[in-house]
């Protein structure tokens, strides 16, 4: 068994990802990113087994496959999710994000389109992609690798992925489906107070509320949080010789 | 049946300054890169391009062609931003139609069937409605949703890039994933498909199921077999991305000269 006292803080990372996933039941885990990628596939080898995995291009895999490899490399294919299906499979809500983050702001709304005026960005990115269908139709938590100021922001400058006010603010039953579930980023786990506001829900081990504090762009609540917890040895290992031998997840979280 | 196949030179009689072209693939997999190149070869201009976009955006915006896009996103898979894309946003250059993934599939869907909108719940109480402000929410006449009207895109010429097809048109994809490339096909008045390789009817499905049938020739105006010819993304199972290819790319793009120099030698290049 691993040894349980050298554990690094993308360790931490990936196992409060993990914890994301608990309860998902039998949903398409879509994971965007190393340490998100990583979780899922712990999750389901652990305490989350009926979880659907996917090769990352358009097969899904009964077990999990090989970290940015896809079907070819080896693995049992279990169904077919091209890409047009992804978008069938979210619209059904069988699904559960975890998603990049440009900016978020205290309602959770997140951003990957561009940076500053959208009609001539200063900086732009990807894109919206699917965040503003995923957050109406299923379960969307955000993995942020390096948590600042310039990513948790007063307001996001085009959203992309709905916050809770922007849904809550909506008339009608049609974002009955939207459902923001944590933010885990380098530093600690966030989560949502009743009227939809981000808070700390735990602080990783070695992280103090203040800097946080420092770190964040807005005011935010860090009176509850408690400690992230620790890896067990039986995760560790899998992480560390089954999941990701070559310590991918290193190179996303730098602290 | 009609012989459809066509020379890649002969795709200049095919467009005007001012069309809406579709261009099939997805990021940097199975674009009609040879398709494109003969684009940018011509002289048309003020083009209105919907894609899920990769270098063909790219080259398409460096070169001054486009005047509209409308995209999901635009990335190069493995690289994740194109270079050429975004120095066109960042200078305010070109138009933008930047919708969710799902609503973009939905506007294909929606042009393919003749229909003037699809509903969705994509793009509800987020930002592509305030930078879309044609887009218009509509009622369910059942209940009390509101659901997003994705006006459907009709293309002039779809532009899409197969591994088989037979001389009439019936095109064959033999990787994992057939993209939207029928949907572009079905929401064009013309499609012009680039394959790696024409061959007789029926050696289609000689060695690959009838499943992977993905274009009927119905919606097929012309054939050009043009082996190579979504390079430098990917054709699987024929070839894979040319990272080599796609650094050069990115890197061209650093300085004016690099990148007319680079943008040269690419039309040069003889695919014909």
């Amino acid at each position: 068994m691993s040894d349980v006292t050298d554990i690094t803080r993308a360790e931490v990372c990936v196992v409060a990802c993990a914890d994301a996933w608990r309860g998902s039941g039998e949903v398409l885990a879509h994971a965007v990113g190393i340490v998100p990628t990583i979780s899922a596939r712990l999750a389901k080898l652990t305490f989350e087994p009926d979880l659907v995995l996917t090769d990352g291009d358009c097969f899904l895999m009964s077990e999990p496959p090989p970290l940015g490899r896809n079907a070819s490399a080896g693995g049992t294919i279990e169904s077919w999710a091209p890409f047009r299906r992804i978008f069938e499979i979210l619209a059904t809500g069988r699904r559960h994000s975890m998603m990049g983050a440009s900016q978020v702001d205290r309602h959770g709304n997140q951003n990957i389109s561009s940076i500053g005026d959208w009609r001539k960005p200063t900086r732009q990115l990807i894109g919206v992609r699917g965040a503003p269908g995923n957050t109406v139709n299923h379960r969307v938590d955000y993995w942020v690798s390096r948590h600042s100021a310039r990513v948790f922001v007063e307001a996001v400058d085009v959203v992309s992925g709905v916050g809770n006010d922007r849904a809550r603010a909506h008339g009608g039953a049609a974002l009955r489906f939207h459902d923001l579930g944590v933010v885990v980023t380098d530093l600690a786990v966030l989560d949502y107070d009743d009227a939809g506001l981000l808070k700390v829900r735990s602080l990783h081990p070695g992280v103090t509320a203040d800097e946080v504090t420092e770190q964040t762009g807005f005011a935010i609540d860090v009176s509850g949080a408690t400690t992230t917890r620790l890896p067990t040895a039986e995760e560790l290992e899998l992480i560390r010789t089954v999941l990701d031998p070559a310590g991918l997840r290193d190179k996303e979280v730098r602290r | 049946m009609a012989d459809k196949t066509m020379r890649l030179a002969d795709l200049a009689s095919h467009v005007r300054s001012g069309m809406t072209i579709g261009i099939g693939g997805w990021g940097s997999r199975r674009k009609p890169m040879a398709l494109v190149r003969e684009l940018l070869r011509s002289d048309v201009t003020d083009l209105t391009v919907v894609t899920f976009g990769g270098p063909d955006v790219g080259l398409l915006c460096a070169a001054g062609k486009v005047k509209r896009l409308v995209y999901g996103f635009v990335s190069l898979d493995s690289i994740p931003l194109d270079p050429h894309f975004r120095a066109a946003r960042e200078a305010g250059s070109i138009e933008t139609t930047e919708y969710d993934e799902g609503m973009f599939v939905a506007a294909l869907r929606a042009g393919a069937a003749r229909l003037s909108f699809q509903p969705i719940r994509a793009g509800l109480a987020s930002d592509v409605l305030t930078m879309n402000p044609e887009l218009k929410t509509v009622a369910s006449p059942y209940d009390d949703e509101v659901y997003v009207a994705v006006p459907g895109v009709r293309m002039d010429l779809a532009l899409i890039h197969l591994n088989r097809a037979d001389a009439a048109g019936n095109g064959q994809y033999l990787g994992p994933d057939p993209y939207f490339d029928d949907l572009y096909a079905m929401a064009a008045d013309r499609c012009i498909m680039s394959v790696e390789q024409v061959v007789p009817t029926a050696d289609l499905t000689k060695d690959a199921p009838p499943q992977s049938l993905l274009v009927s020739r119905m919606f097929v105006s012309g054939v050009v077999e043009a082996p190579g010819g979504a390079g430098f993304t990917s054709c699987d199972p024929d070839y894979g991305r040319d990272e080599a290819a796609q650094r050069a790319y990115v890197d061209a793009a650093r300085d004016p000269e690099t990148w007319a120099a680079f943008a040269k030698s690419y039309l040069e290049e003889a695919v014909r």
